[in-house]
């Protein structure tokens, strides 16, 4: 029922029919899509539906059980990779952080330079410029020398996002940066990101379980539900017989003011799954590659 | 100023012995301590101290000397602890305090042994609180060589441990085995620890380990800051110490000198709290920082 | 090895482990691990003092470990909680060196105050003992249910009107209470042995919480048993039996959790709860 396609030239970033299995249960299904320079995309999700697990899974932190993940064109398989860590750039949703963490903010975002090396690094101006210059980036250079555990959860994010920029990934992988964000903060962060995105071909796939706030800036949606995938423009996928079928029972879509907001329809309305229709090549489930 | 430098105190052997010994371990157990207060790892810290000593008595009883057998039980408990290795600190507490108590009962089984063997009655109060002035000096270089071992690998550590304690899955991601990096920092810990025991004891390797580390951390931000001022908080303290308690042959009753721990811990306490006229503490709230009963939204890695 | 003077022993050991099994189940769950070492080390440090001032031992125990635990309680608030209870482990110790070193002729005295002497325990001393014990089980069962509360969910219990710093503060003092009698019984380290092992094996066969206690309490009675039989027998100190015991405890029930396909942690998960799977 997917199409598998080639992976194309330019192409981040791909997953391939990933299945994941967990004490026995079934998480993720035949997943696949993919990321090309630049794009913008939301992971979006209700909590449990199994985005942390495809971030798990791209990270190389959970092998699936099949299906393939392939990162700048070459396949990955198991856990270290030297591709992936040099073109994925991760930002967790908490740090565990102490108030007496001897860490500025500075140090953490030097730390993304070469933290994963043994050694100490010799202090250099070139270095402190980079550091400088990545936390101008993201905004953070008013509080830059301020210790970590003294910071706000906004403040938090667009550390980690310095932390993972400087580096120079090509794909930013941030999971759930707005759940714990008032409207204000979660607003920053989008704008930092869709402009790294915009300026510097940096894409993005950022998991969320409101979608609202990325919806201006979303250029494709990994939309998941119940272990299942739908992939696509937010027209193409945010509509309620596309939703419908991936929940398996009815949910309406409605846009309300410009936002989107997804409605559960009454309980046993079986819509059938993904899966029906045979033979027809879906546009929305599977490779996704528009 | 007589009083302070008592007549003797650089000619005497024990005293520069004290001193260059002192200062190895106090820089060592600094720097380590830096990371160990940082993970809320104090507890084991202690018990490995503790478990150390235990080792020194084995050691004495079979005829080896005894700074082997501090390290040797040392590194063996560092390495059961990761090895039963649990994440969560609640649960690594209660394992090693199970190590601590198995250790301890071996102590228990030492120091009888050896009071059967000869006359050591005095054998339970040095085993707790050492002789910095009574060092032999064919350890010495043993001494410092383990010193410099343990903060060489803290050193090339650094990085990784902070990366790791600051986010385990980002450290992952980025290719950090961070179980192996923790067993590695454990081990330095035991060997600092170790060699701080059998140098000065239980109880002042455990002071010079948290104490200057501690107060470090409350006033210095960045990682080297943290670690210079800790040494030298630590250098500072021992220094002291050991003046003072030469010192104190002089002081009433006469003739007997006080116990240079007292000092040492005295000092360390003190300075921890002086910080506190500098940056008044703000209450914790419950569930931030593992205070008991805490539920501490702590994460692990691994599938 | 039931004789007269013997039974003395048997009844003080008995009582203590009582003691120490029930606090101690609540020890290990509230993760005061480090606190039920240095509360006794304390009492220890303050046992010699009082031999200095020519004092009643029992009054410089009672007085260190409460002073102990109510510095651990109201440092614990402002520092790190592992930090503030190993400043005050040192510190109590330190001082207790000074004491000691201006004491006279006191190693054999340190020896059982750290290691205990159980064999030479006067009967004057059980009534005490068995008095101290049932008031320290009592004061636990009366706050029974914040203290599981409080150790569970601390911040549902601060919405509740009980406030954790306090119970924090009730339970450091119980366990002073009972540690600073149990020390001249079986030593201040053994004592701690006596709370940890058990206790912690208890945990790892159930996570019922009265069944918990009842286990760690028989745990305990079989350890000190077992260890007074040997003990008396090879004449090896007690304290490194009740030590390997507790420690053989410890593996089993670890050996049984694992075999159930359980581990003393839960699954690790990488992110915190609501964020999804």
């Amino acid at each position: 029922m997917s199409e598998r396609k080639a992976p194309a030239a330019d192409e981040l970033l791909r997953l391939d029919g990933i299945t994941v299995r967990l004490s026995g249960r079934e998480v993720l299904h035949d997943v696949s899509f993919a990321i090309r320079p630049g794009e913008f995309t939301g992971l979006i999700g209700p909590n449990g539906a199994g985005k942390t697990t495809i971030l798990r899974v791209i990270l190389g932190l959970l092998p699936p059980s099949s299906g393939t993940v392939t990162v700048a064109g070459a396949p990955i398989g198991g856990r270290r990779h030297h591709r992936r860590e040099s073109v994925i750039g991760y930002v967790p949703q908490k740090l565990l952080i102490e108030p007496d963490m001897p860490l500025r903010v500075r140090d953490v975002v030097a730390l993304g330079i070469d933290g994963n090396k043994l050694g100490v690094p010799f202090p250099s101006r070139a270095r402190r410029e980079l550091v400088n210059e990545t936390l101008r980036m993201v905004g953070a250079d008013s509080f830059a020398d301020k210790r970590v555990g003294e910071l706000s959860g906004g403040e938090q994010q667009r550390v980690m996002i310095a932390h993972a920029l400087i580096s120079q990934p090509r794909l930013l992988l941030l999971d759930e940066p707005l759940a714990n964000l008032d409207i204000r903060s979660a607003q920053g962060i989008v704008a930092v990101l869709a402009k790294l995105a915009r300026e510097q071909q940096i894409a993005v796939l950022i998991s969320a379980h409101d979608m609202n706030p990325l919806a201006p800036v979303m250029d494709r949606i990994v939309y998941v539900a119940a272990g299942r995938a739908a992939v696509g423009s937010s027209e193409e996928v945010l509509r309620t017989d596309v939703l419908s079928r991936l929940y398996g029972q009815h949910v309406d879509v409605l846009h309300v003011h410009g936002r989107v907001v997804i409605v559960a329809g009454e309980d046993g309305e079986d819509t059938g799954s993904p899966h029906d229709g045979a033979g027809q090549p879906d546009p929305v489930y599977g490779s996704g590659v528009a | 100023m007589h009083y302070l430098i008592e007549p003797g105190l650089w000619s005497s052997s024990p005293v520069r012995v004290a001193v260059l010994v002192g200062t190895v371990v106090a820089i060592t157990s600094a720097v380590v301590g830096v990371f160990t207060v940082t993970r809320g790892q104090s507890f084991a810290g202690h018990s490995l101290a503790d478990v150390a000593t235990t080792g020194g008595s084995g050691a004495f009883l079979v005829g080896l000397n005894q700074f082997w057998g501090f390290l040797a039980f040392g590194v063996v408990a560092a390495i059961i602890l990761e090895a039963i290795g649990v994440q969560r600190r609640r649960g690594r507490d209660v394992t090693t305090g199970v190590v601590l108590g198995a250790g301890l009962g071996l102590a228990a089984l030492f120091l009888y042994l050896g009071t059967q063997q000869s006359n050591t009655t005095g054998a339970s109060f040095t085993v707790l609180f050492g002789s910095i002035f009574v060092i032999q000096s064919s350890t010495i270089p043993a001494l410092i060589a383990c010193g410099v071992i343990a903060l060489v690998v803290i050193v090339t550590l650094s990085r990784v441990l902070l990366l790791s304690s600051l986010s385990p899955e980002v450290a992952a991601a980025r290719g950090v085995p961070v179980r192996a990096v923790g067993a590695a920092y454990l081990v330095a810990l035991a060997i600092s620890v170790s060699l701080s025991s059998v140098a000065i004891g239980a109880v002042l390797s455990t002071a010079l380990l948290i104490g200057p580390a501690a107060t470090a951390l409350r006033i210095a931000k960045g990682p080297v800051r943290a670690m210079v001022t800790a040494a030298v908080i630590g250098v500072v303290v021992t220094w002291l110490g050991i003046l003072l308690a030469y010192d104190s042959y002089y002081w009433p009753p006469h003739g007997h000198a006080w116990p240079v721990s007292f000092f040492i811990v005295a000092l360390v306490v003190l300075a921890y709290l002086l910080t506190y006229l500098h940056r008044p503490a703000r209450r914790r709230r419950p569930g931030l920082t593992g205070a008991p009963g805490a539920a501490r939204p702590e994460v692990e890695v691994g599938a | 090895m039931f004789s007269g003077f013997m039974m003395n022993t048997w009844i003080a050991a008995t009582i203590v482990a009582v003691i120490a099994g029930v606090v101690g189940f609540f020890a290990v769950l509230r993760g005061s691990t480090f606190a039920a070492h240095a509360i006794p080390n304390g009492a220890f440090a303050g046992a010699a003092g009082a031999s200095l001032l020519g004092v009643n031992t029992l009054v410089g125990l009672a007085v260190f470990s409460i002073a102990g635990a109510l510095g651990i309680g109201a440092f614990g608030r402002r520092a790190r909680h592992d930090v503030a209870t190993a400043l005050i482990l040192v510190l109590m110790l330190g001082v207790g060196a000074l004491f000691i070193s201006l004491g006279s002729q006191y190693a054999q005295e340190t020896y059982s105050l750290l290691f205990g002497e159980v064999f030479g325990i006067s009967p004057d001393v059980l009534l005490p003992i068995g008095i101290l014990g049932a008031v320290s089980v009592l004061a636990l069962a009366v706050i029974f249910r914040p203290l599981m509360l409080t150790s569970a969910m601390p911040e549902v219990a601060e919405a509740r009107g009980v406030s954790p710093q306090r119970i924090e503060m009730v339970f450091l003092l119980v366990m002073a209470l009972a540690t600073s009698m149990t020390v001249p019984v079986v030593g201040a380290l053994l004592m701690f042995s006596l709370m940890i092992g058990p206790a912690a094996a208890a945990r790892s066969f159930t996570a019922r919480p009265g069944l918990a206690v009842a286990l760690s309490v028989a745990f305990g009675l079989i350890t000190v048993w077992i260890g007074i039989a040997v003990s008396y027998e090879t004449n090896w100190p007690l304290g490194f039996f009740v030590g390997v015991l507790g420690a053989a405890f410890f593996l089993a029930g670890r050996g049984w959790a694992s075999l159930r396909g359980r581990r003393l942690t839960r699954p690790a998960r990488t992110v915190p709860a609501n964020a999804g799977a």
